[in-house]
């Protein structure tokens, strides 16, 4: 072992793990480890049949493994137990006293004392008169007490306004504390006590969200209070706000609420417009979809799901007439011309021309008359929709003409001057929308192509324009010069209804998610105005005749009845005002009101609802 | 940092809320002894400058601590202070950063504390006046502690005054000349004169007044208030030093106490609840001494700093206090409140009855829808019947407020989306204002229901 010493010294062996040698003998050589080519599996088999694995240590100065002897272990078991390495020490010895507290007659050293012991020190008595000699001539000072106590004075005596610098002005203050509030007194007045569960739902919070830090609570006398445990906490997180928290200038809205009120004129000066119910018109058993009146005002038809449509004298809310047509009704609609009487309504796949026989006798005589006159052409034409003859007994119950389609339809509306009329069909083709002449019982497809889901179609009351609104988009064709015009984006989800200004220029759209859209057609293609009255759906919105009035119904039983005032001068835009909020329909099955409508001549609404009534509203 | 002194007087409240906490910490671990000496020291200059310029403006005892809030230089400075109990050292506290605070904390109160004396041409660092020393020295006698320390604590018994540079003049008390400023009516003027005067009365709360504190009551904090207020203060002589009078004395008018039943009383001064100095501070007047008895359920303690603006819940004890600031006499309202119960009760029925015609008249309301229905629906000839009318009042002003409130709602319908938000926010937030009032509203009026039908029951008993 003497000839391979290692000379590395005292280092980490971990630094020679990647060497093929593990140092140096003395002369300078490599001392190579030794060779190991013992996998896991050799040693475990070796650990298992060798018996003397177990005293097999290795040097790790060198790499060798060495095998300990008896004498070796019996040493490394004797340590291990706290022992003394040496077998033959014996730590239990008696102590031999060479000092003790007994003072003894004889001395343990007799040597006599020194002589220097007597007599003072000359080296000393040199540094001390030196160090007197420099206190005397004031080169040493003797020490003070240290004085820990601050001096204060008048730091603010040459106070400067002019020396108040930028950063100042700039420095953020920090927000005062809180002052307590009566909650926090010993004695509060009963009513700011927590009760039981108020205290629970303390407890069950965060404790940055508890509006309270504490727990209000009641002492009779001062006594009894007891210190209060959070004291350091409250104090240390003011700390850490005062030095974590960055501070911030805000600027409060210091709003007063009534003054983001619009300025808007009083309902009362925009008079007149309907303000109370006034009749009920009562005899549908199921919702009423639809709602029409005649030209002159005095009768009003109204189709429901009960498969009836009712014709009332609106005075009276008499119901004149009840016509089974055995079918849900989708639509009805009275021809606008004030000569002929005659309503249309949508049953399912047809539309029927109805004579309601109501009114002057000449006049419905004279409309019977005229549809009675029509001569068959020579040449039969190709239609899209068959034009069938009422039988005798329909003839009776008042249909005249029955024109079916090859799909449910939807929606029927007159052209202003009361020849043609427009049905809607619920389909997804290009026959979607069909335009009909009552006089020559002839039908056309307009489109060629389709342009989406055709919610509503509409007339220009004045000029030869229509308009149709599919899901997002109203159009706007010109029907003379058989082109698009114009493509009003409405901003809705789902347009339902759409009604248009008597003047021809501004256009309301409802939609299914309660907004309404009003255009003007001259300004842009983009709404003028959205409105969000409702709270739910809108299903109908109409426009009056003669009165800047327009009203929208909603799935939220409400009719708003608003002025909207159209000028005539070009530069002034529509001033609209919501003057009323007409309640009455009660809700049901989740639906309200389903349509409205105006008067031709007066300033009353009608608005029909899922409750089985129409009502009207002056 | 502070570029003026007024800047400093703004820092303050921490300041001394912090200073009052370490003077209390035990002089062992968590912080150094010369830091808390420090602190000590610094808190009770600051007390003896408010004692000697009677700045001290209001109080509150809270369950935290004790609030005080004195008036300096036009700078309201409010600070708490903790009860004087051992601490229970919370472990997830940093007092480092709590020391260093405190540091710069010493360092502000110091120079504010020298300004603050100079400007009261008071002695800096404060020295007891002669008189007082005289007086106080041979009592105490000579073996009671080191010079050092005997003089702090002293100071902090704060019942001598202090010395100053100038002997004190009574020309001090110039009143005021009247600089009428510009734009000032003379109703202002007229008002900014009576708050001086309500001012000047304040100050002199206890004046005249001589106390004497029973050793359960806190010490330090009473004795700092009624000097604040020009009251006599005394208390056991061997509480702490600085005692100037015993309790057999004749003269004291008022004695603190805080125990249930006092045994011997001595004819002649009122015995009271500390709560009454505090509330009679915050009132600005010396309340009836009645409620405040030992052994009596006090009144509700409330908070000065609360100013009620219009709208919240205001406790029936503050307006009670109210009306007594206002000169009224609350005797004849509790009689009154009485009396009113009285009325309450026979309000309640003729309630009872008003809803009863109520009903009636939805019942008729019924009746006719129900007469409607059979008219409408069965449209043969019924034997036509016609019932009186009965004559409906309308209110002219309940229709005006409807017809207003209507357009209101017509209006916010119109308004623009940002600015709705806005509106329903701010009215939302009113809202649950109201709320609240009236849940507490609501709690009161159920307590005192039920604390009346406890006296009922415990009178028929």
């Amino acid at each position: 072992l003497q000839d391979i010493r290692n000379t590395v010294g005292n280092i980490p062996m971990e630094w020679y793990q990647d060497f093929p040698h593990i140092g140096y003998n003395l002369d300078g050589k490599k001392i190579y480890k030794p060779i190991r080519n013992k996998d896991e599996l050799d040693v475990f088999l070796e650990k298992m049949e060798n018996p003397d694995y177990w005293r097999t240590v290795q040097d790790k100065m060198t790499g060798a493994d060495i095998k300990l002897t008896d004498e070796q272990v019996d040493l490394v078991h004797r340590l291990q137990r706290g022992q003394f390495g040496d077998v033959h020490f014996d730590p239990y010895e008696p102590a031999v006293d060479f000092f003790t507290h007994e003072v003894m007659i004889h001395p343990v050293t007799n040597r006599p004392a020194d002589k220097r012991s007597f007599i003072p020190s000359l080296i000393e008595k040199e540094k001390v008169s030196k160090l007197v000699h420099a206190i005397k001539m004031g080169w040493i000072k003797p020490r003070k007490p240290k004085d820990d106590t601050p001096t204060y004075y008048d730091l603010w005596a040459h106070e400067d306004p002019n020396s108040i610098l930028g950063r100042h002005k700039m420095h953020v203050p920090a927000p005062k504390m809180k002052l307590p509030g009566h909650e926090e007194s010993y004695n509060p007045p009963p009513e700011y006590l927590l009760s039981e569960e108020e205290k629970l739902a303390w407890e069950q919070q965060e404790p940055a969200e508890r509006k309270l830090n504490f727990v209000p609570q009641q002492y009779r006398c001062l006594r009894a209070v007891p210190a209060y445990s959070r004291f350091i906490h409250e104090r240390f997180e003011r700390c850490l706000d005062l030095y974590l928290c960055p501070r911030q200038r805000k600027m409060r809205v210091n709003v007063d609420p009534e003054d983001l009120i619009p300025k808007l004129p009083k309902p009362r000066d925009l008079q007149p417009f309907p303000t109370t119910q006034a009749l009920v018109y009562r005899g549908h058993t199921s919702l009423v979809r639809c709602l029409s009146i005649s030209p002159s005002g005095q009768w009003l038809v109204s189709g429901s799901d009960d498969c009836t449509v009712r014709f009332w004298e609106v005075c009276t809310a008499r119901c004149m007439k009840t016509l089974p047509v055995g079918g849900v009704v989708k639509s009805v609609a009275w021809n606008p011309n004030p000569t002929v009487c005659l309503v249309a309504i949508c049953v399912e796949q047809s539309v029927l021309l109805v004579n309601p026989c109501l009114g002057d006798k000449l006049l419905y005589g004279a409309t019977d008359q005229v549809l009675e006159s029509y001569v068959p052409p020579e040449e039969e034409r190709v239609q899209p929709v068959q034009w069938v003859t009422a039988t005798v007994e329909e003839h009776s119950k008042g249909i005249r003409l029955l024109i079916q389609h090859s799909k449910a339809v939807k929606q029927v509306t007159w052209h202003g001057k009361g020849d043609y009329f427009a049905s809607v069909v619920a389909d997804n083709s290009n026959m979607q929308v069909l335009i009909h002449q009552t006089s020559k019982r002839w039908s056309q497809n307009p489109f060629r192509k389709s342009k989406g889901l055709v919610q509503c179609v509409l007339f220009h009351p004045i000029r030869p324009y229509f308009f149709v609104a599919t899901q997002r988009y109203v159009r706007v064709y010109n029907l003379l010069k058989q082109e698009l015009t114009k493509k009003l984006m409405t901003n809705c989800k789902w347009v339902s209804s759409m009604a248009i200004h008597p003047g021809g220029d501004n256009i309301i759209c409802g939609s299914y998610d309660s907004k309404l859209a009003w255009f003007d057609l001259d300004l842009s293609t983009r709404p003028y105005q959205l409105l969000r009255h409702h709270k739910k759906a809108l299903r109908s919105v109409a426009f009056h005749k003669h009165y800047p009035l327009f009203a929208s119904g909603s799935d939220d039983g409400t009719v708003i009845v608003c002025h909207g005032m159209v000028y005539n001068d070009l530069l002034q835009n529509p001033l609209l005002v919501p003057v009323k909020v007409l309640k009455g329909h009660a809700m049901t099955l989740d639906l309200g009101v389903l349509d409205v409508l105006f008067h031709p001549t007066q300033p009353w609404v009608f608005s029909s609802g899922a409750d089985g009534t129409v009502r009207l509203y002056t | 940092r502070y570029p003026t002194f007024v800047d400093a007087l703004r820092d303050l409240d921490d300041a001394l809320s912090m200073c009052f906490l370490f003077s209390t910490f035990p002089r062992t671990g968590k912080c150094h002894v010369q830091t808390i000496q420090l602190c000590r020291r610094l808190a009770v200059e600051f007390l003896n400058y408010v004692v000697a310029s009677q700045s001290l403006r209001k109080v509150f005892l809270s369950i935290k601590g004790i609030y005080y809030q004195a008036e300096v230089l036009g700078q309201p400075i409010t600070w708490i202070t903790p009860y004087a109990f051992a601490h229970d050292h919370p472990t997830d506290v940093d007092y480092r950063v709590m020391a260093t605070f405190t540091e710069f904390y010493t360092t502000l109160l110091g120079f504010v504390n020298f300004r603050l004396y100079q400007s009261l041409n008071l002695l800096y660092p404060p020295k007891i006046d002669g008189q007082a020393d005289v007086e106080v020295k041979p009592a105490e006698g000579k073996d009671y502690a080191m010079d050092s320390e005997s003089y702090l604590e002293k100071l902090s018994a704060l019942s001598a005054s202090l010395a100053r540079v100038v002997a004190p003049t009574h020309e001090d008390e110039v009143e005021m000349d009247e600089f009428p400023v510009e734009g000032e009516t003379a109703e202002q003027m007229d008002a900014r004169k009576k708050e001086q005067e309500a001012l000047e009365k304040h100050k002199k709360l206890f004046e005249g007044l001589r106390f004497f504190l029973n050793r359960e009551v806190p010490r330090e904090p009473l004795a700092f208030i009624i000097r604040c207020f020009g009251g006599q203060v005394s208390w056991d002589k061997s509480l702490c030093i600085g005692a100037t009078y015993d309790v057999s004395d004749p003269s004291i008018t008022h004695q603190i106490v805080d125990r249930p039943r006092v045994e011997k009383q001595v004819v002649g001064r009122y015995y009271l609840q500390p709560q009454w100095v505090f509330d009679s501070v915050n009132a600005k007047l010396c309340l009836p001494v009645a409620d405040y008895f030992p052994g009596v359920l006090l009144p509700p303690h409330l908070s000065p700093f609360v100013t009620e603006q219009e709208g919240d819940y205001i406790p029936p004890e503050k307006l009670k206090l109210l009306a007594m600031q206002r000169g009224e006499n609350p005797d004849d309202e509790s009689e009154e409140e009485e009396e009113e119960e009285e009325e309450e009760e026979e309000e309640e029925d003729n309630n009872d009855k008003e809803e009863e015609e109520e009903e009636d008249e939805s019942e008729e309301e019924m009746k006719l829808k129900k007469m409607e229905e059979q008219k409408t629906q069965s449209n043969k000839a019924l034997p036509v019947k016609v019932t009186a009318g009965k004559l409906r009042l309308e209110d002219k002003q309940r229709l005006e407020q409807e017809q207003q409130s209507e357009e209101k709602r017509l209006a916010i319908m119109m308004m623009k989306k940002r600015e709705k938000y806005l509106y329903k926010k701010i009215m939302f937030g009113k809202k649950r204002k109201v709320r609240e009032a009236n849940k507490l509203a609501a709690k009161r009026k159920a307590h005192d229901t039920a604390v009346k039908e406890e006296k009922k029951k415990s009178k028929k008993a």
